[in-house]
């Protein structure tokens, strides 16, 4: 203990800080709407980052941190933008873990967060149109799930491997559907498959028999679904069971849920999905943190661990700056979320800012192995699914 | 047997999934109708209505299955739906008691009561995410199917296969009954006679000596009737979930607003309407036409008028063309 407070002593002399400042961090997800029931788990996960970092007492001199909860709606930019300024401008907050779906993540990025400087990192928005090669953002947005480009890929692969070279494919019509459903057709077809239709889907609609008499006018081998657990995409594959219409699917991450399996159950064996995901040991790493906690949540709802790490490289970053201004800290992201440096898992936040206040160098696995690559976006690791007896079974990563 | 397969492959993703929904919406159709010919407001409520109900039937039935009581083949949710009906009768009187009688007391504008079912919508939109969560719930039990696509494929030894669920049935069968029974009640009651005369002319009807609060009171219980019934037929047949229900408002205003709002047969008509639509114009015909045409003439496209994308478009564009050239619906209703 008076290795450390001469530590921190230190590096109060050395950053200049004077006295313990109180941060806020903006936890903007999609509290209600269509995504309602996966952040439920992925807000908590956020929340457990910030108040591990804030009890350690160990970011910036002693400096608290809270979290404030902004809701994005996932559907509606207007009320997501809307929200983000509101976590800006009146709560003050230094950088935001968000925003979740794709669409509303761009909004808020470019009408609130650019303007104002704020960091974002998403732990869930995954559309390849948030790519920003040019450095469009101004280094301030990364996310900690993988782009769907990269997504479309494994599916093709997934798909190939087992023989299937024709599919119907259905999108919920948003930033998210569009993109991954192109970026499938884009390597599927490359990759010498056949897509037969490529149908949209609105979610939160209260029938599903034209789009599902569409699909299977056009057929195909498996029927992909690029919609929500929550919303229509359930609503799909509802109806296209009922009717006969299809009887394996494929799910890409939207899609795969505890909801899924408890739905459908065994009346979808034989379909393949996959969605980012830990790897078995990071994932149990993870469970034990959580409940360790005490954080009433499932750590192994997709995206959960993906919001915990966005949290944490948001302060993580702030410690290695020495500052929690978004401008000075956006530059060190990458920094401590990659090699080289001393591996930091969930729950070792402690030990990763105290390392970085001696002015060490760390590499933050956290609980999805996160790391940054082009322009702030995660590398990622697929779980492949199978489900099979009215489970869904790891068949492997990717 | 082409031509069979053709016509079958139609019932399997045209008419049966469309009668059952324009049942659903119809029934959703009346109670708003019910409220604009008789209370004389939109009820943007409505949908949440449905949610209260369908969430009072869930919980019964919950209490039911714990108690290990099933309706057999047919749905536990059937047995309590009577429990759930009085549910949503009771938070309609209340809602009414609180908030719309103090309005109906000032004489308030329309324009002011749909605003207040708005406050009314969110309130009850909170609630019940409060009692039973913002998740999904499936509460079909029993037999799934009348008939599943593969036994109708072993059956006949056709190529397409023909699906009839259960709630599907229900749903029908269930709407047909309600209707005769409102229809009934309407037409040869004197209640029911009461409120047709204080919907046609409410000065002439209290100097009539017909008791205004009493027709206020007898329209919200039959409103909730018919909200928990189109609710769980609904809920039975895809699922339930709060915000879905919210979303069904669109099209339940759109089927009674083209069939004539305040006119009961056109919610009905509305309803089947807009379901069959939907479906119809949306339909890529390949695989039907394929089965009908010579192998030389078989379409290689999808034969699609518009694609699913402008699904809902297809309801506001009638709706558009009905406000314009008959702006009291198809069956005479009263101008929006």
């Amino acid at each position: 203990m008076k290795k450390l407070l001469t530590a921190t002593a230190a590096a109060a002399l050395m950053t200049g800080a004077a006295s313990a400042e109180e941060i806020k961090i903006g936890v903007l997800l999609g509290f209600t709407g269509p995504i309602e029931s996966t952040v439920a788990h992925m807000g908590p996960a956020a929340h457990m980052a910030i108040k591990e970092v804030s009890e350690s007492g160990l970011l910036l001199d002693g400096a608290t941190v809270t979290a404030v909860n902004g809701d994005s709606t996932c559907v509606d930019s207007g009320a997501a933008t809307a929200a983000a300024e509101r976590l800006i401008t009146s709560d003050g907050v230094k950088g935001i873990v968000g925003g979740d779906c794709s669409g509303v993540t761009g909004a808020v990025l470019t009408n609130v967060a650019m303007p104002n400087g704020v960091v974002m990192i998403s732990p869930s928005a995954t559309s390849p149109a948030l790519s920003h090669m040019n450095n469009e953002d101004n280094g301030l947005f990364f996310r900690t799930a993988p782009s769907d480009a990269r997504q479309g890929v494994v599916m093709t692969d997934v798909l190939m491997e087992q023989g299937i070279k024709e599919v119907a494919v259905t999108y919920t019509n948003n930033d998210y559907g569009k993109g991954l459903a192109d970026a499938f057709a884009e390597a599927y077809e490359a990759a010498g498959g056949t897509v037969t239709i490529s149908a949209a889907h609105e979610d939160g609609k209260a029938d599903y028999s034209a789009e599902v008499g569409a699909l299977a006018a056009a057929g195909g081998e498996r029927l992909v679904v690029a919609g929500y657990v929550d919303q229509g995409g359930a609503g799909i594959v509802r109806a296209a069971l009922d009717t006969g219409a299809f009887d394996t699917f494929h799910f890409p991450d939207g899609m795969m849920s505890d909801a899924l399996v408890a739905n459908f159950g065994d009346e979808i064996e034989g379909s393949t999905g996959q969605h980012p995901s830990p790897s078995e040991e990071l994932a149990s790493r993870f469970k034990e943190v959580t409940a360790a906690s005490g954080m009433d949540f499932e750590p192994t709802t997709p995206f959960a661990p993906e919001s915990y790490d966005a949290a944490a490289l948001i302060l993580l970053a702030m410690q290695a700056a020495g500052s929690s201004d978004p401008n000075v800290y956006k530059d060190k992201v990458e920094m401590v979320a990659n090699a080289p440096g001393e591996q930091i898992q969930a729950g070792e936040l402690g030990k990763g800012l105290e390392i970085l206040a001696n002015g060490g160098d760390i590499d933050f696995v956290g609980g999805t192995g996160v790391e940054l690559v082009g322009p702030g976006e995660a590398a990622g690791l697929f779980r492949e699914v199978l489900i099979e007896g009215g489970e869904d079974k790891t068949v492997t990563f990717r | 047997m082409d031509f069979l397969n053709a016509i079958v492959a139609l019932s399997n993703f045209v008419l049966v999934p469309g009668i059952a929904y324009g049942s659903q919406l119809a029934l959703g159709a009346l109670g708003v109708t019910l409220i604009y010919g008789i209370l004389r407001f939109s009820n943007f409520a409505h949908g949440d209505t449905m949610a209260f109900g369908t969430m009072s039937v869930i919980l019964v039935m919950w209490l039911f299955q714990s108690w290990g009581i099933s309706f057999g083949p047919l749905p536990t949710a059937l047995l309590a739906l009577p429990f759930g009906m009085l549910g949503c009768m009771a938070l309609l009187l209340a809602t009414d008691k609180m908030v719309y009688q103090f309005y109906r007391d000032q004489k308030a504008k329309p324009v002011i009561l749909v605003i207040v079912s708005m406050g009314v919508m969110f309130v009850l939109n909170g609630l019940v995410r409060f009692i039973i969560g913002p998740g999904e719930q499936r509460f079909a039990d029993g037999e799934r199917f009348i008939i599943s696509a593969r036994d109708f494929k072993e059956l006949t030894g056709l190529k397409e296969g023909l699906a009839i669920k259960t709630t599907q049935g229900i749903t029908v069968i269930t709407a047909v009954i309600v209707v005769a029974a409102l229809f009934w009640f309407l037409n040869r009651t004197r209640t029911g006679k009461s409120m047709r005369a204080y919907s046609d002319n409410e000065d002439l009807a209290l100097l009539s000596g017909i008791n205004p609060d009493r027709v206020v009171m007898v329209t919200w219980l039959i409103v909730a009737g018919l909200a928990t019934i189109a609710g769980v037929l609904y809920g039975l047949d895809k699922s339930f979930k709060p915000f879905t229900y919210f979303q069904l408002l669109l099209p339940i205003f759109a089927s009674a607003i083209v069939g004539g709002l305040g006119n009961p047969l056109g919610a009905i008509a509305g309803g089947f309407v807009i379901a069959f639509s939907e479906v119809f114009i949306t339909y890529a015909w390949k695989k039907v036409l394929g089965y009908m045409m010579p192998e030389s003439l078989e379409p290689s496209g999808l034969v699609q008028l518009l694609s699913t994308d402008y699904k809902f478009a297809v309801s506001f564009v009638i709706l558009l063309i009905v406000l314009l050239f008959k702006p009291t619906g198809l069956f005479k209703g009263k101008a929006v």
